[in-house]
C-alpha cells in the first residue's frame, strides 16, 4: 500500500525547488498576560448561538437544563456527578450511535475564549467523541478562572494537555448555505449553554 | 485537462443575462466582504497577524521537505497511517484502495476543495462506490449535479426556491416550499440517517502539524466530526502546503481565517485530530499533484500560502459579477486564477486576464498573497508561450503596432474619433465588450497633438 516511491518523489521534487530557509518569526509576544472577561465572554456567546449561565453547584446545572429542555429527552453526560443526580444507566462508550437519541449532552471543558466563545474540550471529556456533535443541545461545564482572552493564551495554557483528539466548540452547529439565511441547528446541537461554576464547587 | 469550449469571458456573459441574479449574486458577497471588515476591524493587531501568518508560511515554504518528514513521524508515532500521493489519480486510487480493502461501498464526505481538485466523487462513483457530500452547500451542489462555484460558500449561485425544488424531487418536501430553515432542517434528517450508517468518512484539512502530527478540521456545520467520529475509517486529504510547523502557530492562523471567510470570530468546530479512537482508522493522504511545481515558481510559490477561506473572491469586482462557475476550476476567484494556470496553462489561459487588476484580493489576504501582482506575471508568461486566447492575441498584436509607429497611432486616433463621431454603430454595437451595459463619452472635435499644433501656430 505505502508508495515509497511517491514519498521519495515527492520529497526530492520540494528539495529542488524550495526557497531558501527564513527565520521563524516570534509570535509570544501576541500573549496578553489577562484573564478574559466573563461578560464578554457572555455577550459573545449570545451571538454565535450560545448562552451563558453561571452556577453554584452540579445540581443547578441539571435543574437549569431541565429549565431550558422541559419534556423527558435523555440527558447524558460522562460527567460522574451528573450521572449521580440523572440516575442514568452507563452507555458503551466506544459506540458512538448509541448516543443518536440524547437530547443535552454535558461535557466537562478546559477553559472558555473569550473573543471568540468557544470552549477547549478533550476525548477524555467526552466519553465518546460523537457526544458534543450528535446531541440535540450541547452544555459545556467550566470554572470561574478558565476564561482567557484569547486563542494565543488558548494554545498556550492547553500546550501540556495529553489528548488524541480535541476541539474548541463555539456555540450551535449552524450553516448559512442558502441564501446565508443563518440557521442554527445545521447537523450539531442546536443551542450551546455553558455553565461557569462557583469556586465551592470542585470541577 | 481538455481545454474548455468556452472561456471566462463568454461564461460571465451567460450570467450576466438574468440582470437581477447578478445584482444578487454580487451584493450578496459584498455582504460577506463587509462582515469581514466589521470582524477585523475589531482586532488592533490584525496587520500584525497578517503578517506573521505570511512569514509563518514562508518559513513552511523553504523547510516544506523537514516539516513533511517531522509530520509523518509524528503522525506514525501517534497511530495514524500516512500516505504520499504525487497527483490527482494516485490520491483517488488510495482512497478506493483503502474502501474496497474493507469492502466499504458507499462514503460520507465532508468538505474538501483537494478532492474536488481532483475529481474523487466522479472516481469513486465511475468504480461503484457512493460519495455523498455533507456540507449543505456542497450537498446542494451535488443533488443539482453541479460543482460548488465558491470554495466556502459552495451553492451561493443558487436561490433558494432552486434549492426548494431540489429538495422537492430528492428529498421529497413539498413542493413551493423554500424556506431557508425548513430545508435546512429537512437535510438536517436526511444527512444524519447517512452519518449514522456509513462506515467511512473523507474531510478535509485545514491545518497540519509538523510538530505534534496533528490535524485541524474547521466547520460551522459540525459535518467533519459527525462523518468522521461515526465511521471505522477516516481518511484526511491535504496538500502538501497545509502543513504549520508548531501548534501554537494556529492562534495565528484560526484568528485570521474565519474572520477573513465570514466574518465569524471562529468556526463553530475546530476539531484536533491526533490519533483514532479505540478501535478505529485514521489515514492520511499527503497530496502534492502540481504544487511541488508551483513551489519551484518564483513568482508564483506565495500563492502556495493560501488557507482557502474565500476573501479575495467575496471582494472581487470580477467574481461577484461573473459567478464561480466561470472560472471552470475547483477553485475560482483570484486565487484559483493563479493556482490554476500551474496545473494546466493552457486549458486555464483566461483566468488570469479575469481581474481588473484592482488589487482588492491582495488587500484582504490573510496571508499576504500578493494575487494581484501574479495574475499580471501569468498574463506575462501565457502570452510569451503563445498560449494566450486568440481574441486576445489578435488585438495584442494590433495594438503593439499602432502603439510601436507614431504614424499608426495619429491615424488610429484620428480614425476612432471620427468613427465615433459619425458612424457610433460601427463600434457600439454587440461586438464590442466595452459597450456593454455602458455608454462611450463623446469623442473630443481633436487630439491633444492637433490641438497643440493650432494653438502654437496661432500665437
Amino acid at each position: 500500500m505505502e508508495n515509497t516511491s511517491s514519498r521519495e518523489a515527492i520529497l526530492a521534487k520540494v528539495r529542488r525547488n524550495k526557497p531558501g530557509a527564513t527565520a521563524m518569526p516570534d509570535i509570544d509576544f501576541l500573549e496578553k498576560n489577562v484573564n478574559g472577561s466573563l461578560a464578554k465572554l457572555s455577550a459573545m456567546l449570545d451571538t454565535i448561538g450560545g448562552k451563558l449561565f453561571q452556577v453554584n453547584d452540579w445540581t443547578e446545572i441539571v435543574s437549569t437544563i431541565r429549565a431550558q429542555h422541559p419534556g423527558d429527552g435523555t440527558i447524558y453526560s460522562p460527567i460522574p456527578e451528573v450521572q449521580h443526580i440523572t440516575g442514568q444507566i452507563n452507555q458503551d462508550e466506544f459506540d458512538g450511535h448509541n448516543l443518536a437519541n440524547v437530547e443535552v449532552g454535558i461535557v466537562k471543558a478546559h477553559f472558555a475564549v473569550t473573543e471568540n466563545g468557544a470552549v477547549w474540550v478533550t476525548d477524555d471529556q467526552l466519553g465518546n467523541r460523537a457526544l458534543p456533535f450528535i446531541c440535540q443541545h450541547l452544555a459545556a461545564v467550566i470554572g470561574e478562572d478558565d476564561i482567557l482572552p484569547t486563542l494565543h493564551e488558548a494554545y498556550t495554557r492547553s500546550a501540556g494537555h495529553q489528548y488524541q483528539y480535541g476541539a474548541f466548540i463555539a456555540g450551535a452547529s449552524k450553516t448559512a448555505d442558502i441564501e446565508q439565511s443563518l440557521v442554527l441547528g445545521a447537523h450539531g446541537p442546536r443551542s450551546m449553554m455553558v455553565f461557569v461554576l462557583g469556586k465551592g464547587e470542585a470541577l | 485537462m481538455e481545454k474548455h469550449d468556452k472561456d471566462h469571458a463568454e461564461l460571465s456573459e451567460v450570467f450576466n443575462k438574468d440582470e437581477d441574479r447578478v445584482n444578487w449574486h454580487d451584493e450578496t458577497l459584498w455582504w460577506v466582504r463587509a462582515k469581514r471588515d466589521k470582524a477585523v476591524n475589531q482586532l488592533p493587531e490584525w496587520e500584525t497577524l497578517r503578517d506573521l501568518a505570511s512569514q509563518i508560511k514562508h518559513n513552511v515554504l523553504g523547510s516544506l521537505d523537514i516539516y513533511l518528514e517531522q509530520f509523518e513521524k509524528n503522525a506514525l508515532a501517534n497511530g495514524v497511517h500516512v500516505h504520499w500521493a504525487t497527483d490527482a489519480e494516485e490520491h483517488n486510487k488510495i482512497v478506493y484502495q483503502l474502501l474496497t480493502e474493507k469492502s466499504i461501498n458507499r462514503m460520507v464526505k465532508s468538505k474538501s476543495m483537494l478532492t474536488e481538485e481532483c475529481g474523487l466523487n466522479d472516481y469513486l462513483a465511475e468504480h461503484g462506490i457512493e460519495v455523498i457530500d455533507s456540507d449543505l452547500g456542497e450537498r446542494i451542489v451535488q443533488l443539482a449535479k453541479e460543482h460548488p462555484s465558491h470554495i466556502v460558500l459552495p451553492c451561493i449561485h443558487k436561490k433558494k426556491e432552486e434549492i426548494g425544488e431540489l429538495f422537492h424531487e430528492h428529498l421529497g418536501t413539498p413542493a413551493g416550499v423554500s424556506d431557508p430553515q425548513f430545508l435546512t432542517e429537512t437535510a438536517r434528517q436526511h444527512l444524519r440517517e447517512v452519518f449514522l450508517t456509513r462506515r467511512a468518512a473523507l474531510t478535509g484539512v485545514n491545518f497540519a502539524i509538523a510538530e505534534t502530527g496533528e490535524f485541524v478540521v474547521c466547520t460551522n456545520e459540525g459535518n467533519a466530526d459527525m462523518g468522521a467520529h461515526l465511521a471505522d475509517i477516516h481518511i484526511a486529504s491535504m496538500g502538501i502546503e497545509k502543513l504549520i510547523p508548531e501548534r501554537k502557530h494556529l492562534g495565528v492562523f484560526l484568528r485570521l481565517l474565519t474572520r477573513s471567510a465570514t466574518g465569524q470570530p471562529i468556526t463553530t468546530y475546530s476539531s484536533h485530530f491526533k490519533s483514532p479512537a479505540e478501535g478505529k482508522e485514521m489515514h492520511i493522504i499527503l497530496v502534492d499533484n502540481g504544487r511541488t511545481t508551483q513551489l519551484g515558481r518564483e513568482d508564483f510559490r506565495n500563492s502556495l500560502k493560501c488557507i482557502r477561506c474565500g476573501a479575495c473572491m467575496n471582494t472581487c469586482p470580477v467574481y461577484r459579477r461573473s459567478g464561480g462557475h466561470s472560472y471552470q476550476n475547483a477553485i475560482a476567484g483570484p486565487i484559483g486564477s493563479i493556482l490554476a494556470p500551474n496545473l494546466d496553462m493552457e486549458a486555464h489561459a483566461d483566468l488570469p486576464f479575469a481581474s481588473t487588476l484592482c488589487g482588492s484580493c491582495s488587500n484582504v489576504c490573510p496571508v499576504k498573497i500578493n494575487i494581484h501582482e501574479q495574475l499580471y506575471k501569468w498574463r506575462q508568461v501565457i502570452v510569451q508561450s503563445g498560449k494566450a486566447p486568440a481574441g486576445k492575441k489578435m488585438t495584442m498584436k494590433a495594438m503593439d503596432i499602432t502603439l510601436s509607429s507614431p504614424g499608426a497611432y495619429r491615424f488610429a486616433g484620428k480614425a476612432g474619433r471620427l468613427a465615433l463621431k459619425f458612424i457610433p454603430f460601427a463600434v457600439n454595437n454587440n461586438l464590442n465588450p466595452w459597450y456593454k451595459h455602458r455608454e462611450m463619452p463623446e469623442p473630443p472635435a481633436q487630439s491633444f497633438r492637433e490641438w497643440y499644433r493650432s494653438n502654437r501656430n496661432s500665437k
